[in-house]
């Protein structure tokens, strides 16, 4: 579903972001990408969604390689990916609900279904009692959620979530990272970048680790699952 | 088209000081443009009235008769210059000469006999009072048996020539350069939105909106900026015109066509400015 095949990314200047990252990612897995900021997390994932093109290699989305996407195809592509990052990115002036209904909008999708629609994935993500809250009336955990649930309104077939639990507290962090693996285990792929290393342990997802730009561990070659990098 | 709408709407009223002053901007900009225009209009005006003097006149040989000139005067009439065609008789021009020249009564009262002759006063439409189909026409008027002499103001249809074409190119060259300044001056105040909005864009590009549809929000409010600072232009040229007219001279305003025209100008300025603006950024993100 997707697939990375011997990827380099290269900038201006000769810096390269990835080097030679080969790896997977099957329907419906659950995949930690660990590793040090500046490691290269956020560039796989600016791969994946087609924020970026691989300077060398191939990317596969869906099928899709990603270089011979013409313009149009990568909006309809974003529609069917999930992107949630750490500082929520949401609309300021719009309630939880308008920034929801916001990512159904664009997809040009009927009036009367926008609303039933928001208001289930604003359910699913726990937040039904806030659809009307601004941004700022929220705390992080619930704007991260908000984050969430605008990913999710399009029925993605993955669901990129870059540092997701960067800024929130404890508490906050546990229940986004909960809603995170119930979303999986209703079939969504999740790809997850970050480097707490806490919560890596305690679930046992597989993990590919970055370092430098090149993949330096990966729990699959193991075998499977289970426990991450020394 | 509906959300497009809601979304230049919401623009406005989220950021109403932003969106004034860039109306306001837009409009001083076309203000200038339209006093350029304005005083560009009123000269050529002024120059029209000066044309409308330009004659050409055909004088008779004593003892024609009335039916020729009659036939003549048809037959001048018909050319495609000619605006207008009046005799004037010998008897009428002595009235004329007495009455125009006051100093020469004396001459006038001794004359035995009209030393003056009849003429065919000819004038020409608008489009063709110019040296060169003044004489032209002249020339042709030559043509006529019974004319005695053709005059026209030949010297002073050539200066008047000249000024017309320098007006033309001044007003066309300075309305051209203001114009130009102002394109610069709107595209960069629409910029100046398309920046503020960047971080939308960019999140409106990740939830997968299509450019044509982040751009068509950008492109009406680009269009209502204009079409408002069109307006607001037009509003304070007439009351710099009504002021003018007021303490200096008496001129003429646009009519309602040219405001249209202006106003609908103003549009296309905002929309073609927002096309640039947008067109770049989604280009550069």
């Amino acid at each position: 579903m997707i697939n990375f095949a011997k990827v380099f990314k290269a900038y201006p200047k000769g810096v390269f972001a990835l080097r030679d990252v080969t790896f997977r990612v099957a329907k419906g897995e659950f995949v930690f990408l660990t590793g040090h900021s500046g490691a290269g997390k956020s560039t796989v994932l600016r791969l994946v969604y087609v924020g970026e093109l691989p300077t060398e290699g191939e990317v596969r989305v869906s099928g899709h390689p990603t270089q011979k996407l013409n313009k149009r195809d990568i909006p309809r592509l974003r529609r069917r990916i999930g992107i949630v990052f750490q500082d929520f990115r949401l609309l300021a002036d719009r309630t939880a609900e308008e920034n929801v209904a916001f990512a159904l909008e664009v997809t040009g999708a009927r009036r009367d279904l926008v609303g039933p629609k928001v208001a289930r994935v604003l359910a699913q993500v726990g937040l039904a009692a806030k659809a009307r809250a601004f941004p700022h009336e929220l705390s992080g955990g619930e704007q991260q959620r908000v984050a969430i649930a605008r990913a999710l309104v399009n029925d993605p077939f993955v669901l990129l979530a870059d540092e997701p639990t960067g800024n929130l507290d404890e508490r906050a962090m546990r229940g986004v990272f909960q809603l995170l693996r119930e979303i999986n285990a209703n079939g969504t792929a999740v790809v997850m970048a970050t480097h707490n290393l806490d919560l890596v342990r305690q679930a046992t997802y597989r993990t590919i680790e970055l370092e430098a730009g090149a993949v330096v561990y990966d729990s699959a070659d193991d075998g499977g699952g289970a426990v991450g990098p020394a | 088209m509906r959300l497009a709408v809601r979304e230049a709407v919401r623009s406005f009223s989220r950021a109403p000081v932003l969106s004034l002053l860039s109306v306001t901007t837009i409009a001083f900009a076309l203000f200038v443009v339209g006093l350029v225009v304005l005083v560009g209009l009123n000269v050529r005006a002024a120059l029209a009235q000066v044309g409308e003097r330009v004659e050409v006149v055909l004088y008779l040989r004593r003892g024609t008769p009335l039916e020729a000139i009659t036939m003549a005067e048809q037959d001048i009439l018909a050319f495609p210059e000619v605006a207008d065609v009046a005799y004037v008789s010998e008897e009428d021009a002595l009235a004329r000469a007495r009455q125009e020249l006051r100093e020469f009564q004396d001459v006038f009262a001794d004359l035995e006999q009209n030393p003056l002759p009849a003429s065919l006063e000819v004038t020409l439409k608008p489009e063709y009072r110019d040296a060169q189909h003044v004489e032209a026409v002249a020339e042709r008027l030559r043509g006529f048996q019974f004319a005695e002499d053709v005059r026209f103001g030949r010297d002073w249809i050539a200066k008047l020539d000249r000024l017309r074409s320098i007006a033309a190119a001044m007003s066309v060259l300075i309305s051209a350069a203001f114009a130009a300044a102002s394109i610069i001056i709107i595209g960069t105040t629409i910029r100046l939105t398309v920046l503020q909005r960047s971080r939308e864009i960019a999140i409106m590009r990740l939830v997968g909106a299509t450019d044509g549809f982040i751009r068509l929000p950008f492109l009406l409010e680009g269009a209502l900026k204009g079409a408002l600072g069109g307006a607001l232009a037009v509003g304070l040229s007439y009351g710099a015109f009504t002021i003018v007219s007021r303490l200096i001279l008496r001129g003429r305003f646009f009519t309602a066509p040219e405001t249209l025209a202006f106003v609908v100008a103003g549009t296309l300025l905002g929309l073609f400015s927002s096309t640039v603006s947008v067109g770049r950024h989604l280009k550069e993100i």
